[in-house]
């Protein structure tokens, strides 16, 4: 595995000697939990001798330039087209990664629209196609508790950039990308059923897969599983929730 | 609000807070149609589904009509919602591939082997992943694609009436059943391609079944030529119907035959090649026509390139591992069958019980424990019979997923079914979803 990372390793953050450790170390990134202890026992059961153990959980952090490849071209491009919008580009784009070879963009909730806009119809960055947003909910992550994911395809350049938005649990309103990207119309209500996120102007955010009267949104992480358990051959086997969890 | 006029025809009536409701249950349309004008409203809104047989498993379509013409249509999802996504997020990596083959479960491998290739790219490992192990991944996608192919015209046709196509599309399919059968065990549902690899090596005989199959594909692809292309009524039924553009569908997201269908030659497996796919010699069929007509054409033209390229895939195949070598993440056993059906090959259970206490460990830790995935998210797609099926998978550097979200094809595709239909007569909203080909799994999952 050192090997594999070595030779994707665009991101200077990763620390290369701990890649077989669980999860990784050190300062970079963002952190999104602290793990306590190994095997998921939270209520005193844990005989193990890692009960003391404490982990940063950290996703890739920010990247620096050069990115490499056509990356910096779709950056530059981006920056540039902002710009002569008169917008600072720092105060659109919150940063840039650059991870596992894909470019993603933290994009500032209030300018989403425009950057899609932008990213949609600049002749040198043409992402026609957008393949839908998908969310991520990450509760210990204070203040960027829910994250929303967008994935755009420029089928003129043939690349593939994803962006991501993160807006607070108390405040979960992202601005709608379907006056930009119809196709968004049944995603972000599929995101909005399964992780209560109010998409800011969509024509008719109403649930799509759940039942209408259904309370909760599923998919979030304070949203139990609900699983039963079953009798297999005389034993009691935990529902899948309630199993002993190595994360 | 006569319910006297109603009675006397096919269709009950009842009075309800939204109008009048009428109950079709078989009968004359005209009939229907006639007592609800003589009714004096002049909006008849249609509920097709959830359980109608030409709407493609569990699709309710909500159809405004003015006489033949449809108005308004809308579709009402989630009937086959499963909670897939949330329940991958309390299994182990490895175990996540029986959820996903069970999402569009007409085109198991292509779900399969895009979640592996996300959680491949996660673990960085996709370098590692062996010759076999690949191309045996892309021979079971073009097997699937046929497969898949071979429903959405059967079915299609069946809808049409054309009911010897479908028992002809029922017929070659289950020849890639049998095939199926005898690689994964399972004619669906197979949970075969598991990250870093396969699950297992195919058995003996299962190359020269696949090459009896292509040899009697070949032969029986130009019987749906014969049958439908240039047959009139076929064509008059699906020609101009279902017109999407180029413009209409880039805004829709809509991908697969549906683009290629407005003369866009756009495929994953030449844009963005996976697996390979560079280094195989195939061509991507498109249409100017923009409708299902055009769609037909390019499915079965297809179905000829999937042959071409399962014939490489047989003449490629070389002896050698189906699993990466590292022993942190390659599933530790190999299957045997022994008297008792398929399990963990004898073999294996001798050593870690009687010679190895670590690798009884090994064993036993990455079986229930799994393997761990460093932190972050990636992004893998391929080209499914439908079009784009992509992966976004999510890690927290545990061994579970943290989050794995399926754009599939076709959740997107069916989004375009409005754009389709409106204006159009009842009797074309059949052909034009059929032409989307959506199967609800992948749509609800």
């Amino acid at each position: 595995m050192s090997d594999a990372n070595g030779t994707n390793g665009a991101n200077p953050e990763k620390d290369l000697s701990g890649s077989n450790l669980p999860g990784q170390r050190g300062d970079g990134g963002e952190e999104i939990r602290v793990q306590r202890g190994m095997f998921g026992a939270n209520n005193g059961g844990d005989t193990s001798g890692y009960g003391g153990l404490v982990r940063s959980i950290r996703l890739p952090g920010a990247s620096g330039r050069p990115y490499g490849g056509w990356f910096d071209e779709v950056a530059d491009e981006l920056e540039g087209a902002l710009e002569e919008q008169g917008l600072l580009p720092d105060n659109a784009i919150d940063r840039t990664i650059v991870d596992r070879g894909e470019l993603t963009f933290h994009i500032e909730r209030e300018h989403l629209v425009r950057v899609a806009q932008t990213l949609r119809d600049d002749p040198a960055l043409r992402f026609e196609l957008c393949t839908g947003v998908s969310a991520v909910h990450y509760p210990h992550d204070k203040g960027r508790e829910l994250h929303a994911v967008y994935h755009l395809r420029s089928i003129t350049h043939n690349r593939l950039i994803r962006l991501e938005v993160s807006a607070p649990d108390s405040d979960p309103h992202i601005p709608s990308l379907v006056s930009v990207y119809p196709t968004n119309d049944w995603h972000e209500r599929e995101t909005y059923d399964f992780f209560g996120i109010v998409f800011d102007g969509h024509p008719a955010l109403t649930r799509i897969m759940m039942p209408d009267d259904w309370p909760g949104h599923p998919q979030r992480k304070d949203y139990p599983l609900g699983g039963i358990a079953v009798e297999y051959k005389g034993a009691q086997i935990p529902a899948p929730d309630q199993r002993r969890s190595y994360s | 609000m006569s319910t006297q006029s109603a009675s006397a025809s096919a269709a009950s009536a009842r009075e309800t807070t939204e109008g009048t409701v009428y109950t079709v249950t078989g009968g004359d349309w005209d009939e229907v149609v006639q007592s609800a004008a003589r009714a004096d409203d002049e909006r008849i809104v249609v509920n097709m589904g959830p359980q109608h047989p030409s709407t493609h498993g569990v699709l309710r379509l909500i159809l405004e009509i003015d006489g033949e013409t449809v108005t308004e249509a809308r579709c009402g999802i989630g009937y086959l919602h499963t909670g897939i996504e949330k329940n991958l997020e309390y299994r182990t990596w490895t175990q996540g591939t029986t959820f996903v083959t069970r999402m569009d479960y007409l085109t198991s491998f292509f779900n399969e082997t895009a979640y592996c290739l996300a959680v491949e790219k996660l673990l960085g490992v996709e370098d590692q992943i062996t010759e076999r192990a690949k191309i045996i991944r892309v021979l079971l996608m073009e097997l699937n694609r046929l497969s898949s192919h071979l429903v959405c015209i059967a079915t299609g046709g069946m809808e049409l009436g054309a009911t010897t196509i479908m028992i002809y599309g029922f017929r070659d399919r289950e020849m890639i059943l049998d095939i199926y059968e005898l690689i994964t065990g399972l004619r669906m549902n197979h949970a075969y391609i598991r990250p870093g690899g396969l699950a297992q090596d195919l058995p003996p005989g299962a190359v020269d079944q696949v090459r009896e199959f292509v040899k009697k594909m070949k032969k029986n692809l130009p019987e749906y030529d014969k049958l439908a292309t240039g047959n009139p009524i076929f064509k008059a039924r699906m020609q101009d119907v279902g017109y999407l553009d180029l413009a209409g569908c880039m805004a829709l997201g809509a991908t697969g035959p549906i683009l290629r269908s407005t003369g866009l030659p756009h495929d994953l497996r030449k844009a963005q090649p996976y697996c390979d796919y560079e280094t195989y010699d195939f061509d991507i069929p498109t249409a100017d026509t923009c409708d299902s007509y055009g769609r037909f054409l390019i499915r079965l033209e297809e179905m000829r390139q999937s042959l071409r390229i399962i014939e490489q895939c047989l003449d490629r195949l070389q002896p050698g591992p189906v699993m990466v070598a590292d022993k942190k993440i390659a599933w530790p056993a190999q299957l045997a069958l022994g008297p008792d059906g398929l399990g963990n090959s004898l073999d294996h259970i001798k050593k870690i019980m009687g010679t190895s206490m670590e690798a009884l460990i090994h064993h036993f830790k990455l079986v229930t424990e799994g393997f761990r995935v460093p932190p972050g998210q990636a992004y893998a797609a391929v080209e499914s019979p439908k079009g784009e099926l992509g992966v976004h998978a999510v890690s927290d550097g545990g061994t579970r997923p943290y989050r794995v979200h399926f754009r599939d094809p076709s959740f997107t595709n069916l989004q375009a079914m409005a754009a389709m239909c409106e204006g159009g007569q009842v009797a074309d909203v059949i052909v034009a979803v059929a032409s989307i080909d959506p199967v609800m799994g992948g749509v609800d999952r």
